[in-house]
């Protein structure tokens, strides 16, 4: 035996435990076996730093100057001397042999055991990207990574912490702190997404942003850059060029298994332990990150504490079993509360409650299953955290506190609460209903009385629920109280994930400069935690109208024919209809569609109702190179597939037509040039006829301009389709010019006011043609304005987005990941 | 692309932005669908709708389920199986991430090719 081992005074009878790793688990393991049996084991345990044990998840407040090192400390040396342990650190284990039941250091130190615990806790994930070892990039794990940040914030300067998860955000909030301007780089779209939702994960990045960091999402590291043989800086997979003059990885951990692994152990993602923390081999048992128990890993220490009272339970021949944790999350930094717990993905039978307070910058979501809790996502106000959790690990049935479970505990126990109202009857008549306009329950329920029946009446009488609205339920269900069931409904709210309508949301928007998807979800206190497939392509349009050239695209809001540039058919393949300006076309353009036909097998081209060609069954793996051909031969997009400009459909008129009066291709062209590419609430369609015999459909267009001698007659809300709709005729200009720019303005007009999916004929018919014609007509610069309006946001969407997916933008929407050719396979 | 084992390598996770899917044929067998969730999730199902067979990898991904691009219906890409009222349910794939790979289980991926 190695002589260097001293036992304090342990006789030979006891026991040999050894532990591996010095971190929370292998001492907290050591702790829970003395206090159930102090004499049994003599114990030594093997930490690889070069100190005694201390709480991990304080480093980052003492990277953010809030504590010392000693004040982190769990164990002195006193405490390992005091119990008999042994402390041997600084000293890594280099290897287990079970046979012989010894381990190795790597100083060449062997100590035998008779058990071995195994607790190495996780490696730092380091991403594999050119620059990943360079002097300046460090990993935040234990204390050493702390003193190297700290080194590098004196200095002051750049750091780049690629990571937005829990830890990320933590070294980049102590680094800031610290002085160093931060930026964090993201690969999700999400901050701490495995914690947040995109709701609560956009709060947060507001604050953070609030702060002073720069928070890119989405953003994919390529390679760290390197100057005089240091780290300088980070560069992205799209091109951008970060400087740094430190660089924290933080993207994730690996369970530390290498060890066990040469020994021989069981081992998947992390070594494999029943319920009693033992692994393959009996003798040897584990704790901590560095485990897999009935498939889980861990990162967190809650699980931690469970595993080691099984471990201890059963050292000590008192066995209880561990069955698994469930995990909660808190983000320390400071004056940013947050939490979540359990599992928010949603999905399969969950629902969702969700309560927004805009005005505090609160939002909460609590997610049932069979009526049980199974997650919880809370920003800004995190005081009934804990509650939910009790709530979440005890399983209980919360369907008798379901309606009032979203405003926490106080308020959920407040009452009888087999009747879901009840709780809201038994508040007392001066408890204050709506915070933001001081409105009491005595007040709500007077102004019911004195004849406001619906939630409108009661917003616009006495204010309640008028401001942030996140007192729109308590409203609602005193209405219910008060009225039985003779409450009368107002306007339609947009989806059910609101109670504003189409015209509240258009709004607020401009009113309160809501320039992004969950900001108007937080603002107008959505009722869902980001939406659905009817209510964000909405407000993807909205927001893109009112901010041109500001407000960016989420393609994810859109429908698939709208991603791809393409309309999907019954078969997976698509449809390709490039423009055919005012349904003119030329030998050239025809070549070009003839050979992509040819090239591409495409099964039918026709000429649609539309007057140009479409190519159909092209794979969407061919869509870029269809493109790139047309492209050539100088086509575009025809947004066949859009909501947004189709066709300017064209008669021949007065060059060729014996009855022409003006040159309605000619200006049917012009049209299309100024109109195509525009997003609109629907597909919108216009025609010019030569003639009132009207070739071209003009009556039954968005908008139809019927030349006649004198000029140009213009028409609106025509409809074909299920229900047909004449035009009514908006007014008659003497030039083109006029007749252009009152197009232009009509569009805006439309575009300002219509819902999302509401054709021109059906939105007229709403606000009747006297309203559209008093918008145009009564104020003489009124159509001025909009079609300015109407021409600055075209700046920003004339270009064609074939031409961008040709030479390369998002392949991964077109490409296969890659192809399986089994039968190779069988033969290698 | 890795061919043996118990479990196929189909590269880095990566490679599918989030809120979207990507597609992977398998010669002679079904084309699969790898779903990356806005949640960060990844799932695997045969790229085929149980209604009519839309392709569900050109649907919008929302929570964990799929809208096909054809008709509207809900798929669960945990289970495949179809939302609501609608009956169905399209083959799902086990997958796993590791390392910041994606790995399907082979036997599962080879399910329907002919030898
Ligand atoms: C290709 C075409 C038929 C043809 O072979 O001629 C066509 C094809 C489709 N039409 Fe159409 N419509 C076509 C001209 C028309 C016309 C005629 C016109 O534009 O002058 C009308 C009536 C006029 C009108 O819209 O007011 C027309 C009224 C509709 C409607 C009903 C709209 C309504 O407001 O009631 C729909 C359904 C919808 O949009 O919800 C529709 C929808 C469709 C869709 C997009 C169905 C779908 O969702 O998959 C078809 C897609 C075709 C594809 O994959 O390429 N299509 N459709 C025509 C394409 C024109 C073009 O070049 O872009
Ligand atoms: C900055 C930071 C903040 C955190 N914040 C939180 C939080 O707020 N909430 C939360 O729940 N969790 C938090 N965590 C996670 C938490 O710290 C871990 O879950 C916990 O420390 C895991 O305990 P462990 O014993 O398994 O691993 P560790 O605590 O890492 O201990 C493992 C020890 O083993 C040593 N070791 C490894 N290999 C060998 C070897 N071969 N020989 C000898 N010794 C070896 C290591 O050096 C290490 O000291 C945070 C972690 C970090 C780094
Ligand atoms: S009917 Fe009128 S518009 Fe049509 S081609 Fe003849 S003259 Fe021209
Ligand atoms: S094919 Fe999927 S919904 Fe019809």
């Amino acid at each position: 035996m190695n002589a260097a081992t001293g036992f304090h005074g342990a006789t030979q009878m006891k026991e040999r435990l050894v532990v591996i790793g010095n971190g929370m688990a292998g001492c907290r393991a050591v702790e829970e076996v003395l206090a159930r049996d102090p004499d049994r084991f003599a114990v030594t345990i093997f930490g690889a730093e070069p100190r005694v044990n201390y709480n991990r998840i304080m480093l980052s407040p003492v990277l953010a100057g809030e504590k010392t090192f000693d004040e982190i400390v769990i164990n002195g040396p006193d405490w390992y001397a005091g119990n008999g342990v042994t402390l041997v650190s600084g000293d890594p284990v280099v290897a287990i042999d079970t046979l012989t039941r010894t381990v190795t250091a790597r100083s060449g130190h062997v100590e035998p055991y008779d058990k071995l615990l195994i607790a190495t806790g996780s490696d730092p994930f380091i991403i594999p990207v050119p620059g990943n070892s360079l002097p300046g990039v460090v990993t935040f794990r234990d204390l050493d990574d702390v003193d190297k940040m700290l080194s590098a914030a004196e200095q002051g300067g750049d750091a780049v912490v690629i990571g937005g998860g829990l830890l990320g955000l933590e070294a980049a909030h102590g680094l800031s702190l610290r002085g160093m301007k931060v930026t964090v780089v993201h690969l999700m779209p999400t901050l701490m997404e495995r914690q947040l939702d995109e709701a609560a994960g956009w709060l947060l990045r507001q604050e953070l942003e609030r702060r002073g960091q720069t928070i890119l999402t989405g953003a994919n590291t390529k390679a760290i850059l390197e100057a005089d043989g240091r780290v300088a800086g980070v560069e992205l997979e799209d091109g951008t060029r970060l400087h740094a003059d430190i660089v924290v990885m933080a993207v994730g951990i690996r369970p530390a298994t290498a060890l066990a692994k040469a020994a021989g152990l069981a081992v998947e993602r992390g070594i494999l332990v029943d319920d009693h923390m033992v692994t393959s081999d009996p003798n040897v048992l584990a704790v901590g990150e560095c485990v897999q128990h009935r498939g889980a890993c861990y990162g967190l220490v809650a699980p931690l504490w469970d595993m080691c009272r099984s471990l201890a339970g059963y050292l000590t021949d008192a066995p209880q079993g561990y069955e698994g944790s469930a995990t909660s999350t808190k983000l320390k930094v400071s004056g940013i509360d947050l939490f979540s717990a359990g599992d928010f993905s949603g999905g399969d039978g969950a629902q969702d409650i969700v309560m927004r307070d805009a005005a505090r910058g609160v939002y909460k979501r609590v997610v049932l299953r069979d009526n049980k809790v199974v997650g919880a996502v809370l920003y800004g106000d995190t005081a009934d955290g804990n509650w939910y959790f009790d709530l979440l690990k005890k399983g209980e049935d919360v369907s008798p506190i379901r309606e009032a479970l979203i405003f926490g505990q106080a308020f959920a126990s407040g009452g009888a609460l087999s009747d879901p109202n009840a709780a809201v009857a038994a508040l007392p008549d001066d408890a204050e209903i709506c915070g933001c306009n001081g409105v009491s329950k005595g007040q709500v329920v007077g102004c019911i009385n004195a004849g406001a029946h619906s939630l409108d009446a009661v917003r616009s009488q006495c204010k309640a629920s008028a401001s942030c609205g996140s007192c729109t339920g308590l409203v609602e269900k005193l209405l219910a109280i008060t009225l039985g069931g003779e409450v009368e409904s107002g306007p339609k709210p947009m989806c059910k994930c609101t109670s504003f309508t189409h015209d509240d949301v258009r709004r607020n928007v401009v009113d309160k400069g809501l320039k992004a998807i969950p900001q108007v979800m937080q603002e107008l206190h959505w009722t869902t935690p980001d939406g659905c497939s009817s209510c964000r392509p909405a407000l993807n349009y909205y927001l893109l109208c009112a901010w041109p050239g500001e407000y960016v695209d989420d393609q994810q809001s859109r429908f698939v024919n709208e991603r791809l540039h393409a309309n999907i058919q019954k078969d997976g393949t698509y449809s390709v209809v490039p423009r055919m300006w005012g349904g003119l076309t030329n030998p050239r353009e025809l070549r070009a569609i003839a050979d992509v036909v040819e090239k591409y097998n495409a099964p039918m081209v026709k000429v649609t109702g539309g007057q140009r060609l479409d190519i159909f069954g092209i794979r969407k793996e061919d869509l870029p190179a269809v493109w790139a051909d047309l492209n050539a031969a100088g086509m575009v997009s025809g947004h066949a597939y859009g909501k947004s400009l189709r066709t300017v459909k064209t008669c021949v008129g007065s060059e060729w037509c014996r009855f022409g009066t003006q040159d309605s291709t000619g200006l049917g062209v012009k049209i299309e040039r100024m109109t195509w590419g525009s997003w609109m609430p629907h597909k919108f369609k216009i025609a010019v006829s030569g003639c009132p015999r009207n070739c071209a459909e003009a009556t039954i267009k968005d908008f139809g301009v019927v030349c006649v001698d004198s000029g140009y007659e213009l028409h609106i809300g025509g409809n074909g389709g299920i229900h047909v709709r004449a035009t009514d005729l908006l007014t008659k200009v003497a030039t083109e010019e006029e007749a252009m720019t009152m197009c232009a303005a009509f569009i805006q007009l439309y575009r300002e006011d219509a819902h999302y999916l509401e054709r021109t004929a059906p939105w007229v018919e709403r606000k009747g043609v006297d309203w559209v014609r008093a918008q145009l007509l009564d104020d003489p610069d009124a159509v001025g304005r909009l079609a300015r309006r109407f021409h600055y946001s075209q700046r920003f969407s004339q270009d064609d987005p074939w031409a961008a997916r040709a030479a390369g933008e998002r392949r991964d929407l077109h490409a296969h990941l890659a192809e399986v050719r089994p039968l190779q396979l069988e033969n290698a | 692309m890795m061919l043996t084992g118990k479990w196929l390598d189909i590269g880095p996770t990566t490679q599918i932005e989030p809120g979207t899917a990507r597609t992977l044929p398998v010669a002679g067998g079904e084309e699969i669908a790898v779903f990356h969730t806005m949640r960060g999730e990844f799932y695997a199902l045969v790229n085929k709708c149980p209604h009519k067979a839309g392709p569900l990898s050109q649907g919008i991904v929302h929570g964990d389920t799929v809208s096909c691009p054809l008709h509207n219906w809900r798929i669960s890409l945990r289970t495949g199986e179809a939302q609501g009222d609608d009956k169905g349910c399209t083959p799902t794939i086990p997958l796993k991430v590791d390392g910041g790979r994606l790995f399907l289980l082979r036997d599962a991926v080879m399910a329907g090719v002919v030898a």
